[in-house]
């Protein structure tokens, strides 16, 4: 059955419009804040006998752009296998393993299949962040657990709902093991109610266009958006691009992790073969394999953003080399890192390798970390323990057009940073500074942006800080000649004394007593182009600002400003940059 | 609302002048002392308005010393946010975070492409810190330095500032240190051009509150000195009444007060298009709209329930550009009617994000436009007519249309130039329909319960299909629809809204707690409208209480009948309001309240809207309304179809589309099954029919 092109379009946008309400009702009814305000929620349309990706909400978080296609793929494999109790209407299955094409153990999967005929037609399925399932640290993010069970509760495929009924004797397992379980059900309605939007919303397409029609749109879309992303990789020249990333330490051995990069641009597409990349870690920065791909596709998605989410966009893609490395672990191998850090060094490597290809669309590395800094104790004033989490953007790259931009958010996520009102009026602290993170701004001729620069201090009781953060070693790498970013940097005062983090990025459990302060300054994005071909008046512009002291100006970019005015002193800048040029042969 | 309780009609006393300054056009909807009416459309001079207001008023015959009121909407302050076209503003703040106007809340502009760029409303280096510290319950921690205050602000004023915010953390808490950091300021700063953070909303969010008072700050010296010249010269033209200014309320203050709360004109031009289609919808009988105003670039979409527009403290007019004050929730949803159609490189039809905007425009404004758009499909369908459109001659300009649409779409979808048109236009309609049913659902309603109110250029020619598309049984086309906006200055209300954040789980809540802060919000809003040297006839109040279960983000609005409400009474209320938006009922989880709301309306005389129509101009049948047929193509073919003239049907009739109803600011398209009838203001009420 053939499709015309109109039809073809409609119903494209009828299955976007499917997913785009299943991602509003989840988010709209959701009690946590990590779903409802950050949502970091994802919901889609997975086809039945492979669970390749067929449509996606567009509200989602970037990092589930591929991973529900395999964990969909797992459950269908499962069942045939009969390792997992055979679907029937109504029924809604939870999972979180992250073996079985997961990210980490917070992200909690629900699939139902949709039933047409009494055969499935396809699989609705979505994923909401938890804001914890049980484990040795509240949220899960613990920084030195070596093996998954001390991250939380491992879920194998069960059904939750057995035909539209919730599963009480399973749904009390689960609260039994997790914190602040009482307001979980009503996430777990809600996660339930956008699966059933969903297959309203779908049977109505279903019934107006015929069953037969929209599968066969289905197929052709998938043809559609691999021939689309098919030729905008024509724009990449065949041949071999490298790059190479640094996870700073995996938070229990002390040594940076490697992803090392091989793309190759060749009449299949493109190929990326990670071999050489580290051996699986000791602590939680390890990947596993669906949350590897998901950072790849998710990379190229930044890149190529008017590509249709399916499973046909990611078919010129392969992976290769993942096997024995720290992007691919297996069971126990703890896991709490890669959703939120791998992920964005994975994309990294991608952006860092595809450059020099894609000079007008790929940025120089933006900041990359979800700079995760949490605070528990107990407030003595409000007579509770609490579990405070400060997220952080940083810098973007620098790139063809403009410089990059100030705190912005994950690469792999598109939440608000809460505001530091809420957080005094919930938590025991005094923020003491909220600023540009001066100077992180990688040098480029579009230099990179800048990080975010605060200070925290506890105000009464004694509490734990713990980091999940990166690029404290390694800026965020610059491109075409441009420099890169500022480092990340955490520092501890206790009792008057500073204390860096031996991970310099990562640790668990600081203690804090009342007046102790924590300082973090996240990374500025890598620079684009060459530091010295940037227009002098935008430097001296950056120094009027405060943005770059003068010794940085010429350092970094060769512009000598003249202290009594504040301008460029242009023949100096001259003489200085054709120097600078000079030594650099 | 049963259409068996109409409005007592009154032939308005005073004459009346609503004039709306639009992106392209300035128009004027005027009534004069004997209840004449007069319309006009002329250029906007974006340079000084106040050239494009006078040229409406003479365009409309309307001789300002015989007008008793004027209305104006203004977008002085939206085009001076977007093109940052601001006076120069200084920022004084807590000592440590200046760079909150900077660094945002970590987001990004588009959640695919790491691009982007922001530029805050106030450059780092007029953000000066001085010492001073609340914590989070109001207590001081660290008293403010006054003698810094007063550096600050002379280094901010030597700098050339105009304007100065003074923006402390936890003011809402405790707004002491703003206030003396204020008086210090107002004895050496040269004008009135000085806000506080806490003054235009007291809400417990530091960068949502900054910018708020940065916009309010910045725009103020342009308002009030355009409105202050404008009035001015409207009475050196012997107008003898006060101005008034629309806020994005929907309701209006005057020109004295207006520059006081500018941030508030924001939005004022969609505001008061809303507050026409509220007024009218009432009128008509319905209670439920959702308004579809379609224009050259965008489209607007706004929810109206129990003849009320939806509002919202939380309105972003851009990327990173968050106004937290009261706003008829205008959501922008896309396509116009310059939005261009291309074909991708999966072979599959787009339309926009680009748009061909005003300028070049569409191909068949024969203003060098190239790239084929949504008007240019309507017009190669039959459903704009050509001539009206260009003073190019149509013939010529329908065959450029064409070949553009050919080599563009036509060949590549393999098909003809009428059925690619065809296309476009289905597109389009899909992805609108989606869009409107977005917004409808965010705000908690399903489409199918509204009646669609179709206003702007291009709304009435999409907007029966839109409907069909969204089950939404009827569609009303008001008589002006190009003129909505104007016709919003000259029924709007006087209007104050209040919000004060409590954040109270609804256990730990004082008796009278939400009474007394309703009946002081009440009498402020009465105090401030009798202060309004115009008659409201009657007062209306409105209250409303924002809730959630305590550990939830999101707010649910729960209407209150009385300020006086038991506990347990609210917390019923919240479970049903609950039930209805999500299904959910969760019984054994608390309920708070976080914001307490209170609107005070002072509603104004009457206004009869068939006075839009000229008796004159109307003819005793349809036949004689009737000026030609012309080939219209829908549904796979071309019908023969009648065109009429607004003006000149009767006031009574049935017509069953196809159908064509063309006047001068708009086209209706009235597909074939759907059938129309006018109410008694002349509004058309399209029923739709079944799906075909």
């Amino acid at each position: 059955m053939t499709v015309d092109p109109i039809t073809l379009t409609v119903i494209q946008a009828g299955l976007q419009q499917v997913c785009d309400e299943m991602d509003l009702s989840f988010s709209r009814a959701a009690f946590s804040p990590v779903i409802a305000e950050a949502n970091d929620r994802s919901d889609g349309i997975y086809a039945a006998d492979d669970g390749a990706l067929i449509a996606q909400g567009n509200a989602g978080l970037p990092v589930f752009v591929g991973t529900m296609q395999y964990s969909t793929r797992t459950l269908v494999e499962m069942i045939a296998a009969g390792d997992v109790a055979a679907p029937e209407p109504g029924d809604i299955y939870i999972v979180n393993d992250p073996y079985l094409g997961g990210t980490h153990l917070m992200d909690v999967r629900f699939a139902t299949p949709l039933f047409r005929d009494g055969e499935i037609f396809c699989w609705l399925s979505n994923t909401g962040h938890w804001p914890d399932t049980g484990g040795a640290v509240p949220g899960g993010f613990s920084a030195s657990a070596t093996a998954v069970e001390q991250e939380g509760l491992r879920l194998p495929p069960v059904k939750l709902f057995k035909q539209g009924v919730l599963d009480q004797e399973i749904f009390s397992i689960i609260k039994s093991n997790i914190r602040v379980a009482d307001q979980r059900i009503g996430d777990v309605q809600a996660q339930a109610a956008a699966l059933l939007v969903g297959q309203d919303r779908l049977c109505a397409l279903l019934e107006r266009y015929g069953d037969a029609q929209v599968a066969a749109a289905i197929q052709e879309l998938r043809a559609r958006a691999e021939t689309q992303m098919r030729s905008c990789l024509d724009e990449i020249a065949p041949g071999h691009y490298r790059a190479t990333a640094y996870v700073d330490s995996d938070g229990v051995v002390n040594t940076p992790l490697v992803i090392a990069l091989s793309i190759t641009r060749d009449a299949a597409g493109l190929t990326f073969d990670f071999s050489g990349s580290s051996a699986p870690c000791m602590g939680p920065m390890n990947s596993v394999r669906a949350t590897t791909l998901s950072a790849v596709y998710l990379a190229m998605r930044h890149i190529f953003p008017e590509v249709p989410m399916n499973a046909g966009a990611f078919a010129p893609f392969t992976v290769t080399g993942i096997e024995d490395t720290f992007l691919d672990a297996n069971y126990p191998r703890p896991v709490s890192g890669c959703a939120a850090e791998v992920s964005q060094r994975i994309a990294e490597a991608v952006f860092a390798a595809l450059v020099p290809a894609l000079p007008d669309r790929v940025t120089a590395a933006p900041a990359g970390t979800s700079g995760n800094f949490a605070l528990g104790g107990h407030d003595p004033e409000k007579g509770r323990d609490y579990v405070m989490y400060q997220i952080s953007g940083g810098g973007y790259g620098g790139n063809a057009d403009h410089d990059g931009l100030a705190n912005g958010c994950s690469t792999i996520g598109i939440s608000k940073a809460p505001p530091i009102e809420i957080m005094e009026q919930a938590y025991p602290v005094l923020y003491h500074r909220y600023a540009l993170h001066e100077g992180s701004g990688g040098a480029g001729t579009q230099r990179g942006g800048f990080g975010l620069d605060y200070e925290i201090e506890l105000r009464r009781g004694h509490a734990k800080a713990s980091f999940v953060m990166d690029h404290g070693r390694f800026g965020p790498q610059g491109a075409l000649g441009g420099c890169d970013g500022g480092i990340n940097r955490v520092t501890v005062w206790q009792d008057g004394m500073a204390y860096t983090p031996e991970h310099l990025s990562k640790e668990q459990d600081i203690p804090l007593a009342p007046g102790d302060r924590v300082h973090v300054q996240t990374p500025g994005g890598g620079g684009y182009g060459d530091p010295l071909a940037r227009d002098p008046a935008l430097v001296v512009e950056d120094v009027r600002l405060g943005r770059y002291n003068p010794p940085q100006a010429r350092k970094l970019f060769g512009v000598m400003i003249n202290a009594a005015t504040g301008d460029d002193n242009a023949e100096c800048t001259e003489t200085l940059r054709a120097k600078m040029r000079a030594t650099r042969e | 609302m049963p259409k068996s309780a109409p409005e007592p009609i009154q032939t308005p006393k005073a004459a009346v002048a609503g004039i709306d300054v639009g992106g392209t056009f300035t128009d004027l909807v005027a009534l004069d002392a004997h209840g004449r009416l007069q319309l006009a459309k002329v250029p906007s001079t974006r340079a000084n308005q106040a050239e494009g207001v006078l040229n409406s008023l003479a365009a409309g015959g309307c001789n300002p010393a015989d007008l008793s009121l004027i209305v104006h909407g203004t977008t002085t302050t939206t085009n001076a946010v977007l093109e940052r076209q601001l006076a120069r503003t200084g920022l004084i703040t807590t000592m440590g975070f200046r760079d909150i106007l900077e660094l945002g809340r970590r987001t990004r502009p588009q959640a695919y492409g790491m691009h982007g760029t922001f530029s805050p409303l106030i450059p780092r280096d007029l953000r000066l810190e001085v010492p001073e510290r609340m914590d989070s319950s109001g207590h001081v921690l660290t008293p403010l330095d006054k003698a810094a205050v007063r550096e600050a602000a002379k280094t901010l004023l030597d700098a050339g500032c105009e304007a100065i915010v003074v923006h402390f953390l936890h003011a809402y808490a405790n707004p002491a240190h703003e206030l003396e950091a204020i008086a210090e300021i107002q004895s050496l700063w040269p004008n009135r051009y000085i806000t506080a953070g806490h003054q235009l909303l007291s809400e417990n969010r530091e960068y949502e509150r900054g910018v708020t008072a940065a916009v309010n700050a910045s725009v103020q010296p342009l308002l009030d000195r355009y409105v202050q010249r404008l009035a001015a010269t409207l009475a050196q033209k012997g107008y003898p009444g006060e101005l008034l200014v629309m806020n994005g309320n929907g309701g209006m203050v005057s020109a004295a007060h207006v520059a006081k709360e500018a941030a508030k004109t924001v939005m004022s031009g969609p505001a008061s298009g809303v507050k026409a289609a509220a007024y009218t919808a009432r009128r008509a009988g319905i209670a439920n709209v959702i308004t579809y105003d379609m224009g050259g670039t965008s489209t607007d979409v706004a929810l109206i329930r129990d003849t009320t527009p939806s509002v919202s403290n939380e309105i972003d007019v851009e990327y990173g550009m968050p106004i937290h004050v009261p706003m008829v929730d205008v959501r922008t949803v896309g396509a116009g009617g310059g939005s261009i159609a291309k074909i991708n490189s999966g072979g599959l039809l787009d339309i926009g994000p680009q748009s061909a905007g005003a300028t070049p425009g569409p191909i068949c404004y024969g203003l060098g436009g190239t790239d084929p758009t949504i008007s240019d499909a309507n017009m190669l369908l039959g459903r704009l007519n050509p001539s009206g459109l260009s003073t190019i001659t149509g013939e010529a300009q329908r065959a450029t249309v064409e070949g553009i649409f050919e080599t563009e779409i036509a060949s590549a979808l393999g098909c003809t130039v009428t059925q690619a048109a065809a296309a476009v236009i289905q597109v389009a309609n899909t992805k609108m329909a989606g869009a409107i049913r977005m917004v409808s659902l965010s705000l908690g309603t399903d489409p199918r319960d509204f009646a669609l109110f179709a206003f702007g250029g291009a709304g009435p020619l999409h907007a029966c299909a839109l409907a069909r598309e969204l089950n939404i049984p009827r569609v009303l086309v008001p008589a002006r629809p190009g003129l909505t906006n104007a016709l919003g200055c000259v029924v709007a209300d006087l209007r104050h809204d209040f919000v004060q954040t409590i954040n109270t789980p609804l256990k730990d809540l004082q008796p009278n707690e939400i009474s007394e802060i309703l009946t002081a919000q009440t009498s402020r809003g009465k105090r401030l409208i009798s202060g309004e040297n115009l008659p409201a006839t009657d007062i209306d109040t409105l209250y409303s209480l924002d809730m959630q279960f305590v550990g939830q983000t999101h707010l649910l609005r729960v209407p209150l009948s009385s300020p006086y409400i038991a506990q347990d009474a609210l917390q019923a209320l919240f479970e049903k309001a609950y039930y209805d938006r999500f299904h959910v009922t969760l019984k054994d989880i608390h309920a708070a309240v976080v914001n307490v709301n209170c609107s005070v309306i002072g509603r104004r005389e009457p206004l009869d809207l068939s006075l839009l129509f000229d008796p004159a101009k109307r003819q005793p049948t349809l036949q004689a309304a009737q000026t030609g047929t012309r080939d219209v193509f829908f549904d796979d073919r071309w019908h023969t179809t009648p065109v009429y003239e607004r003006d000149a049907l009767p006031t009574s009739f049935t017509l069953t589309g196809p159908a064509v109803i063309e006047q001068l600011d708009t086209t209706v398209l009235i597909p074939p099954g759907d059938q129309s009838t006018p109410d008694e203001d002349g509004n058309l009420i399209i029923t739709i029919g079944s799906a075909s």
